[in-house]
């Protein structure tokens, strides 16, 4: 038996039937990250000692039959997350060198269920990016290869991009993302995992470095459906720190992967499609809404006529959002500071030494939009567009009960593709975006391969707070897809 | 609308970011590009739409106006790059 090789739910049984430890567990996952982060460069700081103090105590705890829902069980943490004690850097060099005095929301629910952490997931600098080419610590490679040119590095996708290569490499049995356009459902969609962003509201933000506040929402990655579903069970709640969190009841999602879609009715909304966008990817959706007819499910052809603009508005409203929230990084409080002959000189220098291409271009795109004589053509025309995207949703879920997209437009591409163009990087996040504007949630489900061997995923967007519904469809899926490829780099391979 | 150099300069200066003159012109070339790609929201119909400042579709909480945490000097300061006692350190703004 491969340690690295089980679900979630598997090592969470073997453990508690003491079939291992979890240090035998951890060691395990720690071994496959001491042979492939070197290339892969998933994780950015590694917990080695702390991992396996984590991991003793889980021991402890499990011999006395005390295991609570991840107990003893190894994650990956992306670098957004506040760790007490942890080096935190958003990927940024101006966060490079942080140490979070305290703990994140999300990551201390992970603690207090028991879970061990590896270390850090690398990410786009800011979680600004569908690459992972934006870090500051270096690419992430995809361990997926090509069948004809098996030499090309495919990126991860972004902006988790080392979480779900982590996740797909098996260095980790789970990882937790962060979503604000697409940033889980895209890398998982590229990496042939699953991921689900909630709702917004769902999982607390306390913690977690703010890129776009009305749009940032944390979520799970895994190897199945119904690991997401226990990660999250555990992730989300409601949490006083954060006044957009909900206060309302966190349900059984893991329960919800065992029900079935018998008499669902499931959209399949019309514009999500794209011109260019690979046959391959078509057919997977026609055969995905498919596979839910023979589960007993209704497709409906539906109509969400805004889609189109959703990656506009969010090129306003992110943006805006990250101008005002990165004002923050002066150089003054925490992370890097480059002197200056004044105090305007210091916050300029270290701004412009701290932050990478990508993050100056959104931070003076949001200040503009923001700008006195601005604000009214771009920021209220985008939050008046949103608000018609979020109607095109209410309105299609009087009539059904999810919907039913590809993820992305494209399987993985080449690191070094759609550099040249900021514009056609953002068109990666066309499917995902939408969602995010109107805060329901979205999971993208492994489903099948491109002519090329590369996994693809498809998108199940549900009603806000009814993520049990994601999880049933998803799950329904997942089993009719039995997707069972692996990646070429993966642990003990 | 079309970004002019001085407006580029004059945005970079709002957000505090330092520009070396050499970087102006692909700025002003990479900024020009996503506004006009922007543009494209003019086309929708927006007449008597409520505009949507967030995803959370509830009611923000109310709690009372208390002191519930605090207390963290040393944490709060650990991570200054420059500190003397409990302050931060920043270059002379009074004369």
């Amino acid at each position: 038996m491969t340690l690295t090789d089980l679900t979630l739910a598997g090592a969470r049984d073997g453990l508690r039937a003491k079939q291992f430890s979890s240090e035998e567990l951890t060691l395990a996952h720690l071994e496959a990250i001491e042979a492939l982060n070197p290339r892969l460069n998933a994780f950015t700081t590694v917990s080695h000692a702390r991992a396996l103090d984590q991991a003793r105590a889980a021991d402890v705890v499990l011999g006395q039959g005390q295991g609570r829902a991840l107990t003893g069980l190894p994650l990956a943490i992306k670098d957004l997350f506040c760790t007490e004690g942890v080096r935190t850097t958003a990927g940024s060099k101006i966060l490079g060198p942080f140490v979070p005095p305290y703990e994140s929301t999300v990551t201390a629910n992970l603690l207090r269920d028991g879970a061990v952490f590896l270390g850090k997931a690398n990410m786009d600098e800011f979680a600004m990016g569908s690459s992972n080419m934006t870090s500051a610590w270096g690419a992430v490679e995809n361990p997926w290869k090509r069948r004809q040119d098996a030499e090309a590095v495919l990126v991860p996708g972004g902006s988790s991009g080392g979480s779900a290569a982590a996740v797909a490499a098996r260095l980790a049995l789970g990882a937790t993302g962060t979503d604000t356009g697409g940033s889980i459902r895209q890398p998982a969609s590229f990496c042939g995992i699953a991921g689900i962003k909630p709702t917004y509201g769902r999982c607390s933000r306390w913690g977690v470095v703010a890129f776009a506040s009305s749009l940032d929402q944390a979520g799970p990655f895994a190897r199945t459906v119904e690991d997401c579903a226990i990660l999250l069970g555990s992730m989300a709640g409601h949490d006083p720190k954060d006044s957009t969190s909900a206060d309302i009841p966190v349900p059984d999602f893991a329960a919800a992967c065992r029900r079935g879609v018998r008499g669902m009715r499931i959209g399949v909304p019309r514009e999500y499609r794209l011109d260019g966008m690979p046959d391959d990817i078509e057919r997977l959706w026609q055969q995905g809404a498919g596979w839910l007819r023979e589960a007993g499910a209704e497709i409906v052809d539906v109509s969400l006529p805004h889609t189109k603009y959703g990656v506009t508005t969010y090129y306003i409203v992110a943006p805006a959002e990250c101008s005002s929230n990165l004002a923050r990084y002066d150089g003054v409080r925490f992370g890097l500071r480059e002197d200056g002959a004044d105090l305007r000189e210091l916050y300029e220098k270290t701004r412009a030494a701290g932050f990478g291409a990508e993050v100056r271009r959104r931070i003076l795109i949001g200040t503009y939009v923001l700008s006195a004589g601005y604000y009214d053509a771009y920021y209220l025309r985008a939050q008046k567009v949103r608000a018609l995207i979020l109607r095109d949703f209410t309105e299609v879920f009087t009539k059904v009960d999810a919907l039913l997209t590809p993820t992305a437009p494209s399987a993985a591409f080449a690191q070094g593709d759609n550099m040249d163009d900021p514009v056609k990087m953002y068109l990666n996040d066309v499917f995902t975006i939408p969602a995010s504007m109107a805060g329901v949630p979205g999971m993208s489900v492994p489903a099948g391969l491109d002519a090329n061997g590369l996994p693809l995923g498809l998108q199940v967007i549900g009603k806000p707070f009814d993520e049990e519904t994601v999880f049933t469809v998803s799950a329904a899926v997942e089993r009719a897809a039995k997707f069972d490829t692996l990646p070429a780099l993966r642990a003990g391979n | 609308m079309s970004l002019d150099a001085a407006t580029v300069r004059r945005i970079a200066s709002l957000a505090r970011i330092h520009v070396e003159d050499a970087e102006v012109a692909t700025l002003q070339t990479e900024l020009n590009s996503i506004l006009g790609w922007i543009e494209q929201l003019n086309e929708v119909n927006v007449d008597g739409i409520e505009p949507l400042t967030g995803a959370a579709q509830m009611a923000l909480k109310m709690r009372d106006d208390v002191v519930t945490d605090g207390g963290y000097t040393e944490k709060v300061l650990a991570n200054a790059p420059e500190r003397a006692g409990s302050f931060y350190v920043v270059p002379k703004v009074v004369e």
